[in-house]
């Protein structure tokens, strides 16, 4: 059995050793919060690094073949490309020349910058792994870059003044004399002091060559020929296959009713007992399936979740969202909006809905743990967003230190929020029982039925306006479970609103929620957006003129919400039976501004969503292409959960099970055409993944209301609904 | 049960229980793992490949279902160079979390084996069975409407 002290798969550094590429020379170059310090191996070597100081980010060979190490998760967003475009670009390097690998599980030194140092956990979430990791990774590179030309400038006895570097080379500005980056690796010192490389000596945005530009990424030809190695795919010697029943409803506990029958299944390995549900063991997946459908469970009663019925507990809601004497949590708070709305020429109150939702991931969770004979040791494979919690995770099950884990994270086939450490922990512990290299897979029901979902919410809007249509008081409360989800999305930066008073009204219901895509934006957007549109309609203005007079004051939104009006043609017409709705939103320091347009089957109450723009503003963008990929998978998913995706309880047991009760989008529901405009700026980059889905759920209400002068404030838009809307 | 078929244009013949299915038959003992579970149900499309050059789920293909016949996946899609197809997904960069794309692009490889140029509403209708939760629709139908007219001009 493999153990921490050989190398992860493929790659050239673990947690205690970096390990020259055999036939060549390196340097790892290190970075981050701490003194830099530079090793150098030669031919296959291998040399201890200490975690506590070393950050190594780049290995570069003699043949000039660039290693950059990524240390974030890739599940689709890109980030692994643009992480390494980071680096490249301000070591100059050849991107011919870059590969990449992933980093080993060490969060002291590849952590995400957590309050300003790198070194926090090894999280990717939140869209902020290039916001968080740029400054640091553009030092590392420019570091390297002096280093190189540190060492060319003392081989030909010239200052390092006269030198300047050219994509993979080191030039004399004088002579031009060249010498390549692999060529000065096979002499290179690394020098006493390495300076930390100010702002001003680094690349100006206008210089760029490869930020900003389209350059293919690393993982794509990977993903069309199906050689990525997703969790899913991973082969180990002498694995055994496991499957679970989990709780139904969350929180009972399991009594197996007949275990001598399950353990007759043809290739059974072991039957064992979790907490939250039995798991089996299985010399196949389809002997692991057949033993799971064989199960007879009794579960606990008395479970939290037990009662809970998401459908009547709007109900609920909407009493706790009108009850003067609740007080809950407040999210903003500036001016007096409840006399701003009482003095109003007119006032507006209404309340907006929206169920859970699922996370629907394509590949479903899984993991390969490998426990050693004597359970001191372990190695696993995932795709998760949060290795080192998967790797403590499995530590706790094993009752060993996490360094005794080695934890290979793989290819996501999907993140969307929450995509870690319980499956690595239910693999650990099926693993562990059998002491043999297990792979858990959860089946669609198991993932669909088992999830940690978007929160139901509801959200009770109320304004007040003058004469003219303008705010004067705006408040907003929500009601629902988990305040982690339900409490972002609240400030509108890009509107200028007076008087506004936000507050969230807790529930539970014991039921399992996590971030789900744009998390909080998704719900609280909608019900920003919806409202705002439906004040416009009463008061007959348009209403991307009415977002427009809220936002004279902030050039950089005009400059985004302009910019959409323009791509759609927004003063001509659509086509008869379209109609065309506006949104904005942020995430994370981004902004965007979006326009859909829709039609409508009166039959069905089915929407169609035609055509999207989007135009966006996110700092500098590291891969364009890459980022305008992002907007449309978003926007995507984002029309796909605003008309189709709900998750409902009955006693605590979810109704849907696969997806034909859970209908994500397909292609024929699809946009025709999804349009995407960046706005150019040299700020430092910010949140790409999660910007454009928050636009839909208002953007298509809004589309609607101009459609048939009906709101829609339920989430999702089914034909069901719709139809009692427009009977209504 | 004894089972041989072509596989990749190669003779193979696996040892399996007599209703198992071709997609945990391919992924866990031929390890070959191209073809993806998404559903098993035949809900998704992750587990498309060729029987005898037509797509199917591989999930409710039991391997019985196969024997004496020819099965292509993702990975024997193309012999040397790259499928035009493939060629046409990197281009337009197609895949996000990729897990869909052995799927999408084995659909797609049927139906311009049958229709090389088809239109947009023969994509759609033909692609709509293949789910992709990373939204990559507008560029698969890009790809294979590149893919379609380059072949058409060789
Ligand atoms: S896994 Fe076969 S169609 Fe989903
Ligand atoms: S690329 Fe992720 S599901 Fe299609």
């Amino acid at each position: 059995m493999k153990t921490e002290e050989t190398t992860a798969a493929g790659s050239t550094i673990t947690r205690r050793r970096f390990i020259a590429t055999a036939g060549s020379l390196g340097i790892v170059i290190t970075a981050g919060s701490f003194v830099p310090k530079f090793l150098m191996a030669k031919d296959g070597e291998e040399i201890a690094i200490d975690p506590q100081q070393i950050t190594a980010w780049v290995k570069l060979d003699k043949d000039g073949r660039l290693t950059i190490y990524n240390p974030a998760a890739e599940m689709g967003q890109g980030s692994m490309t643009a992480l390494a475009v980071i680096i490249a670009e301000e070591l100059d390097a050849d991107w011919k020349l870059v590969h990449i690998e992933n980093a080993p599980v060490i969060p002291e030194t590849y952590g995400m910058q957590w309050s300003g140092k790198l070194g926090g956990p090894m999280i990717t979430a939140g869209s902020r792994t290039i916001r968080g990791y740029y400054s640091n990774l553009r030092q590392a590179g420019a570091q390297a870059r002096y280093i190189l030309m540190y060492n060319a400038a003392q081989k030909w006895g010239v200052p390092i003044s006269s030198l300047k570097t050219e994509p993979g080379e080191v030039v004399n500005r004088d002579n031009n004399k060249r010498m390549t980056f692999g060529e000065i690796v096979a002499f290179a010192k690394i020098p006493d002091a390495i300076p930390q490389i100010a702002e001003k000596d680094m690349k100006r945005p206008e210089n760029f060559r490869l930020i900003g530009k389209v350059l293919p990424r690393f993982d794509v030809p990977l993903k069309v020929d199906g050689s990525a190695q997703f969790g899913m795919d991973i082969q180990v010697p002498g694995m055994v296959y496991g499957a679970i029943t989990r709780s139904p409803v969350f929180g009972s506990t399991p009594t197996l009713l007949n275990e001598n029958e399950v353990r007759e299944t043809e290739g059974l390995v072991d039957i064992v007992p979790l907490d939250h549900g039995i798991g089996v063991v299985a010399n196949t997946f389809e002997q692991a399936l057949k033993a799971k459908r064989k199960l007879q469970i009794k579960w606990s009663d008395g479970a939290k979740a037990e009662k809970f019925d998401s459908e009547m507990v709007y109900a609920d809601y909407h009493n706790m969202v009108h009850d003067d004497s609740l007080k809950g949590k407040e999210l903003l708070n500036t001016g007096d909006a409840a006399n701003a709305i009482k003095s109003a020429h007119k006032t507006y109150d209404w309340e907006y809905r929206n169920d859970f939702l699922y996370h629907a991931r394509m590949e479903p969770m899984n993991a390969v743990v490998s426990v050693a004979a004597d359970g001191k040791t372990a190695e696993a494979w995932a795709g998760t967003q949060a290795p080192d919690a998967d790797q403590s995770a499995i530590a706790e099950v094993l009752k060993i230190d996490p360094s005794k884990v080695m934890f290979h994270n793989c290819y996501l086939g999907g993140g969307f929020g929450g995509r870690q450490v319980e499956f690595s922990a239910e693999a650990a512990v099926l693993s562990n029982k059998v002491r043999r290299p297990v792979k858990l897979v959860w089946t669609r029901e198991d993932d669909l039925q088992y999830g940690s979902y978007r929160p139901i919410s509801l959200q009770r809007m109320q304004a007040g306006v003058d004469q003219k249509g303008n705010l004067l008081g705006w408040r907003h409360y929500i009601a629902g479970p988990d305040q982690r989800l339900q409490g972002g999305a609240v400030p509108m930066a890009y509107y200028k609103i007076p008087n506004q008073y936000v507050e969230l009204r807790l529930t539970d219901h014991g039921v399992r929620t996590v971030y789900w895509r744009s998390v909080s934006h998704g719900p609280n957007k909608f019900a920003q957006e919806a409202f705002l549109d439906e004040i416009a309609f009463d008061q007959k203005i348009d209403p991307y003129q009415y977002r427009r007079r809220m936002m004279l004051e902030l050039p950089r939104h005009l400059t985004i919400l302009d910019k959409v009006a323009t791509m759609c043609n927004w003063t001509t017409a659509p086509a008869k039976g379209r109609a065309r709705g506006i949104a904005c939103s942020d995430y994370g320091g981004s902004y965007t501004a979006g326009v859909v347009e829709i039609s409508l089957d009166r039959q069905s109450g089915k929407i169609r969503v035609h055509h999207v723009w989007a135009a966006f503003d996110a700092g500098v963008v590291i891969q364009p292409d890459n980022a305008i990929a992002q907007m449309e998978g978003g926007i995507v998913m984002g029309i796909s959960s605003v008309l189709n995706e709900s998750i409902t309880f009955k006693n605590g047991k979810v109704q849907q099970s696969n997806f034909h009760d859970y209908p994500i989008l397909r292609m024929a529901d699809a946009p025709e055409s999804i349009e995407i405009s960046q706005i150019p700026s040299s700020a430092p980059p910010t949140s790409m993944g999660e910007l454009s889905l928050p636009l839909m759920g208002g953007a298509i209400a809004n589309a609607f209301l101009k459609l048939t002068g009906k709101p829609l404030r339920h989430m999702p838009f089914t034909g069901e609904k719709v139809l009692a809307v427009l009977e209504g | 049960m004894k089972t041989s078929f072509k596989l990749n244009g190669k003779q193979v013949q696996v040892e399996t229980a007599p209703d198992a299915t071709l997609l945990w038959t391919l992924r866990d003992t031929l390890q070959m793992t191209g073809t993806k579970f998404g559903c098993g149900v035949s809900l998704c499309g992750a587990c498309t490949v060729h029987l005898d050059g037509m797509a199917v789920r591989a999930c409710v293909t039991s391997i019985s279902m196969v024997a004496g016949r020819s099965v292509t996946t993702i990975e024997g899609l193309a012999e040397k160079e790259l499928h035009p197809l493939q060629e046409a997904w990197i281009e337009e960069q197609v895949p996000q979390c990729g897990y869909c794309q052995s799927g999408q692009i084995m659909q797609a490889a049927a139906l311009l084996q049958a229709n090389p140029r088809p239109n947009r509403e023969q994509i759609v209708s033909h692609m709509n069975g293949v789910l992709c939760r990373c939204g990559t629709y507008v560029r698969i139908v890009k790809a294979i409407e590149s893919a379609a007219s380059k072949s058409e001009k060789q």
